[in-house]
């Protein structure tokens, strides 16, 4: 904060003609206080009240940490998967030309606008051992809705955007010309592509993945329907925090999503030191 | 470079274009792409409509047209109309002081806005449980003056505002940072006030990305389900929002109800997609890299 030149003096605004910033800043200020701030501190604050003891407790118990595992592997897992066919995905809809294009990048929003439940219900549907895609992996041996795979599934759906329109808008900017000119220099497209391409895209690829990853970890609306639910092998944390509220259990419920709420900032963080080294290394973010 | 002028290309079997893969890598790359979307995207969004029409349009009108249902349709749209008019004029305020000056903090300031886009939806509703419940100190006050917000309307709307707090400013915080304030300063030297300006000058600016960003927080506040089922209750009729009654129907096996009312909040997505679509086609609002 005190970074200023000291020639200009410590100011912590610079002056503007334009009216409305006392008014404007001090209504946004209030509203994210009574809205967001109070309600978080007040659940951070509750979760301390708990005592060390009982939250080490909480926090170490058995089902409460397989339901962390399930949700961070399972977002992990998706994320993964995101990264791959969300490049792809990109790729073909910036550099090619189809008939159906414009249709499938409008798509690619869907999973931002179709309510949670919704999905949760159509994936279970179609990848239960008797739905249209279930059925193909059942001979196989292969289940996939009500268990953990399941729920990668579903998070593979509300993950994609995020990996498609991080990385969409840095492809756009790739001037050819820097690919022709390693085409010249004797490149074949092969390594064109991974060893000039590629490398541009790390840190919009590394923000996407991070996005839908976070969004994975706390996802559940689309997550309850098709994952079983079974206690220790197919129960996401959010669900837990529910079953504990359900009992009436609210230091169970706080404290769980006081952890999550922790690692989800910290994520967030990440993504930032991401997007300002970003902004610094190839000029945006 | 005049002289490199590359429209007229003759097309020959010849010519390679040395910055695109070959054909056989396209079309391997072209078909994996769209059979994972199909996978993915386009049969969830087929086989809602399939199964709610599955036992004909008779048993979908009925599932439609029931008392229950039409309350969380009732329910869902009263959410909707007062938390979307609330996130708007707080967008606008936000964007406003964060476009149009400079101050410290002001990165700060944004990182806070997205908070609730990195908080679960689950603990978006706890919070509130945590805050008016019956152990705090502001629920058994609030409840001595008869106002209930747990398990009623002020809660589900609290809940749905805060999920849906950042679309709006997120929306148009980019879009006002790129136009400047030129069109403002010359405004106000010419005389108008603060508010002709911003009525005159400013909003026509922003009219469709502020469009879009209401659009995405209305779908979001429409199909809210995690934040929302925490502190709704769950009752029948009362405080039953439609992804709720989705709910419900479909773990009471209901399942071509359950289908016929996701078709609904289904119709308001693609609706949604439509809109945004032609926006960004026709007014180049939106900024894709935006996180919903």
């Amino acid at each position: 904060m005190t970074t200023s030149t000291p020639a200009a003096g410590w100011k912590w605004r610079q002056t503007s003609v334009i009216p409305g910033f006392g008014l404007t800043l001090g209504y946004t200020l209030t509203y994210l206080i009574l809205i967001i701030l109070i309600p978080l501190a007040g659940l951070v604050w509750n979760t301390a009240g708990l005592g060390l003891d009982q939250f080490v407790a909480i926090a170490t118990d058995e089902r409460t940490l397989k339901a962390l595992r399930v949700s961070f592997g399972t977002a992990f897992a998706a994320a993964v998967v995101n990264v791959v066919f969300g490049v792809i995905v990109a790729w073909v809809l910036v550099r090619y030309n189809f008939p159906g294009r414009r249709l499938i990048d409008a798509m690619v929003d869907l999973p931002f606008a179709l309510p949670t439940a919704v999905a949760g219900i159509a994936l279970t549907a179609l990848y239960a051992q008797k739905g249209w895609v279930g059925a193909l992996f059942a001979p196989l041996g292969i289940k996939i809705a009500f268990t953990p795979l399941g729920i990668v599934i579903a998070l593979i759906f509300i993950g994609l955007p995020f990996v498609v329109r991080t990385v969409q808008p840095v492809m756009e900017e790739i001037d050819k010309q820097v690919e022709e000119v390693a085409a010249t220099l004797g490149a074949s497209r092969f390594q064109t592509i991974t060893r000039v391409i590629l490398p541009g895209l790390v840190p919009a690829i590394l923000t996407g993945f991070a996005l839908a990853f976070a969004r994975g970890v706390g996802e559940y609306g689309s997550v309850i329907f098709i994952a079983g639910n079974i206690p220790y092998v197919s129960e996401i944390a959010p669900l837990l925090i529910v079953i504990r509220l359900e009992e009436f259990n609210y230091a169970g419920a706080q404290a769980i999503a006081t952890i999550m709420l922790v690692i989800s900032f910290a994520m967030l963080f990440v993504i930032n030191l991401i997007q300002a080294w970003s902004r610094k290394r190839y000029g945006y973010a | 470079m005049a002289t490199l002028d590359r429209s007229p290309q003759p097309r020959s079997r010849r010519f390679i274009d040395a910055a695109s893969e070959p054909l056989p890598a396209k079309l391997a790359l072209l078909t994996l792409a769209i059979l994972f979307l199909a996978f993915f995207l386009v049969l969830p969004l087929v086989v809602v409509f399939f199964e709610a029409f599955r036992k004909g349009f008779e048993e979908f009108w009925l599932a439609i047209n029931e008392p229950d249902a039409l309350s969380a349709i009732r329910l869902t749209l009263l959410v909707a109309a007062i938390s979307v008019p609330l996130n708007l004029v707080f967008g606008v305020a936000a964007a406003w002081a964060i476009a149009k000056f400079e101050f410290k903090g002001k990165a700060f300031l944004i990182t806070l806005i997205d908070l609730p886009f990195s908080v679960s939806p689950v603990i978006s509703g706890l919070v509130f449980v945590v805050l008016f419940g019956s152990g705090s100190l502001l629920g058994p006050w609030l409840k001595s003056y008869g106002i209930e917000v747990l398990f009623a309307v002020p809660g589900i709307v609290l809940a749905t505002v805060f999920v849906t707090f950042p679309f709006v400013a997120r929306e148009l915080i980019p879009l006002m940072e790129d136009q400047g304030s030129g069109d403002e300063e010359a405004a106000l030297s010419l005389g108008a006030s603060g508010w002709q300006t911003f009525w005159y000058v400013t909003l026509p600016n922003i009219k469709w990305g502020l469009l879009y960003g209401v659009l995405l927080c209305n779908a979001r506040a429409m199909g809210e389900f995690g934040a929302v089922s925490v502190v709704s209750g769950h009752i029948r009729g009362v405080t039953n929002t439609m992804p709720l009654h989705v709910e419900i129907l479909y773990n009471e096996y209901n399942m071509s109800a359950a289908f016929a009312v996701a078709t609904l909040l289904a119709s308001l997505a693609l609706v949604t997609l439509v809109f945004k679509t032609v926006l960004e086609l026709r007014f180049g609002a939106g900024n894709a890299g935006g996180r919903h």
